[in-house]
């Protein structure tokens, strides 16, 4: 819980980690990909606040206790939502996996959310690892990776018809919410592996599934909110948005908040740190302060008051991962919007 | 013929290449890390990219588009173009260098040459550089349906102008003083008044997309490689 001016935050962090990317967890022959993956991520972690980077060793290899410290104590954060990212391709044990963050989560009950993953390509053993973990760790919701190496192939897409049978079997076992995350590689090698049309595709066809796509799919803003007008179960979820670009580029933070307010709307909007690229403590007290320039090209956009802030900080993923929120934090007069009362933006 | 002047002359060949994505020069973005001229006419040019797993398509565009304008160039023997700290520099070198294309140097990996990318992204700058012209408009208090009725012609002259007409002409949309200012670029037909201010959003949310790309990318590039300056 953040409180700020009287203001209470009840705060769940969406998109979060706990993962191993030291040299001991590299693969041999793949080390090149390992170091350089995680070297990508600390980049990113220099966006954020001086003060608030660290080495890459730490980066490579951060512990319990670093976490539990950053995100709860520190953090503000009541509810953390752990989003897996297998890349065992590169790492031996995997990089962040189900297993691994629910070994964390476990020990702390009530404070994290045990979202897996599954990837289509792994066939049947996919498809009963995936049904293993959620009787196991009682996930409701999946973060895919698109752009996953998985032996020789570049990555899938979402309306490839086996990612449909795993989201089909997904449903059926009880998963609400998938968390798609775009990455550099797809097949073809020629097309663009950012788009995010195969998204719109399983949105339209899943309409029960929440597609939460983190990063606002950056760097593909203009057809993540061109879909998300016209899909109700798509949200935004802002890891990357206020981690990579409120304290480095605040002038197109707030063009892309006001895009997102625009297109998208404050009711299907979820903040998530993307832990440990950035701790959450450093933004969730920016956004809260935030507010547009006082700048003309800043007019058009819809403002964002404090109960918009609620939502996005917290109360519209705590909908979605039906987390219980006290009463003093929840809205005076209505609950966040879920998919079925959320108005689409049709100008 | 001095070395120097070479130099300068490969530099600016070089301004001519974007990065697709971006839509604005490598050597304004940083991504020469260095350039050489031999007295002979060899030229080497090395470039780096903002992270290791920048996307293979886009990185191999660049590096080929370097190679063709400064082979291009008269007097120049021979041109070595390399892409450094990427996980598929080795496969992108070599296939420029070879001038094998994208399919024949990412063996299995594509099904087509990279024209049809180029395309799109080219038409998101185009509808970026429309925004940068129509926002003064706005401004002023033009309303977005009248700007349906404008052409080319109507709008007064600035590099944001002459920057859209390249990226206009790039895809083969007219570029003439009656041709009008907003533009179909599937159809290459004009917009109508009613549908004006939902383009000019999209044109604003498509400017605001690449400003913010850009801004990352910098900030990624200036972490990764931290006061080096272009050799």
């Amino acid at each position: 819980m953040y409180e700020k001016n009287g203001a209470k935050y009840f705060v769940v962090d969406s998109h979060m980690h706990f993962w191993n990317a030291g040299p001991d967890n590299w693969v041999p022959g793949a080390e090149q990909y390992a170091k350089g993956w995680i070297e990508c991520f600390h980049a990113y972690q220099s966006l954020g606040p001086q003060e608030t980077h660290w080495t890459i060793e730490k980066f490579m290899s951060y512990t319990e206790d670093d976490l539990m410290k950053d995100v709860f104590e520190d953090g503000y954060v009541d509810v953390a939502v752990f989003q897996p990212t297998y890349l065992k391709e590169w790492y031996a044990d995997g990089f962040n996996t189900t297993e691994k963050n629910a070994g964390l989560g476990e020990k702390h009950p009530g404070k994290f959310v045990h979202n897996t993953r599954f990837d289509p390509r792994d066939g049947d053993n996919g498809l009963a690892e995936l049904k293993a973990n959620i009787d196991r760790y009682g996930s409701i919701g999946v973060k895919l990776y698109t752009a996953e190496w998985n032996n020789g192939s570049r990555g899938y897409k979402l309306s490839d018809p086996a990612a449909y049978k795993f989201l089909e079997k997904a449903q059926e076992w009880g998963i609400k919410n998938v968390h798609v995350h775009k990455g550099p590689t797809i097949w073809p090698l020629d097309k663009d592996a950012f788009d995010v049309s195969d998204i719109d595709h399983a949105a339209t066809d899943f309409p029960e599934l929440n597609f939460i796509v983190e990063h606002v799919g950056l760097p593909r803003i203009e057809d993540f909110c061109f879909m998300a007008t016209q899909e109700p179960n798509v949200y935004a979820g802002l890891s990357v948005v206020i981690g990579g670009l409120m304290h480095a580029r605040p002038h197109f933070f707030a063009k892309v908040m006001g895009e997102l307010l625009f297109w998208v709307g404050e009711d299907k909007m979820t903040f998530g740190s993307d832990y440990g690229i950035w701790e959450p403590k450093w933004q969730i007290e920016g956004f809260v302060d935030w507010e547009f320039p006082d700048a003309p090209e800043f007019a058009d956009y819809p403002r964002l008051g404090v109960e918009g802030k609620k939502k996005i900080l917290g109360l519209n993923a705590a909908r979605l991962y039906d987390i219980k929120v006290p009463d003093e934090l929840q809205l005076p007069s209505a609950t966040p919007a879920a998919q079925d009362d959320a108005k689409l933006v049709t100008q | 013929m001095t070395t120097l002047v070479e130099r300068s002359r490969v530099l600016l060949a070089l301004d001519r290449v974007r990065d697709p994505e971006l839509d604005e020069p490598i050597t304004t973005l940083g991504f020469v890390a260095s350039c050489h001229v031999s007295a002979a006419g060899d030229v080497a040019v090395r470039l780096r990219l903002p992270t290791y797993f920048c996307a293979a398509n886009f990185a191999f565009l660049m590096v080929a588009d370097a190679y063709d304008v400064l082979a291009a160039l008269p007097e120049i023997r021979s041109v070595d173009v390399v892409l450094e700290d990427h996980f598929a520099a080795a496969q992108i070198n070599a296939g420029v260098a070879a001038r094998a294309g994208f399919v024949a140097s990412f063996d299995g990996e594509a099904a087509a040459e990279l024209d049809e990318l180029r395309r799109v992204f080219v038409t998101k700058a185009m509808l970026a550089g429309t925004d940068q012209v129509c926002r003064p408009l706005l401004a002023s208090g033009t309303d977005p349906a009248s700007l349906a009725g404008l052409t080319l012609g109507d709008v007064p002259e600035s590099p944001e102008l002459d920057r859209l007409l390249r990226r206009r002409s790039e895809l083969g949309l007219p570029v003439d003083a009656a041709a009008p200012l907003l533009i179909d670029p599937a159809t290459g037909g004009p917009v109508a008044a009613a549908g004006a201010p939902k383009y000019l959003g999209f044109a604003r949310l498509t400017r605001t997309g690449i400003e913010a790309n850009t801004g990352i990318c910098r900030g990624m590039l200036a972490h990764r490689y931290p006061e080096e300056e272009q050799g």
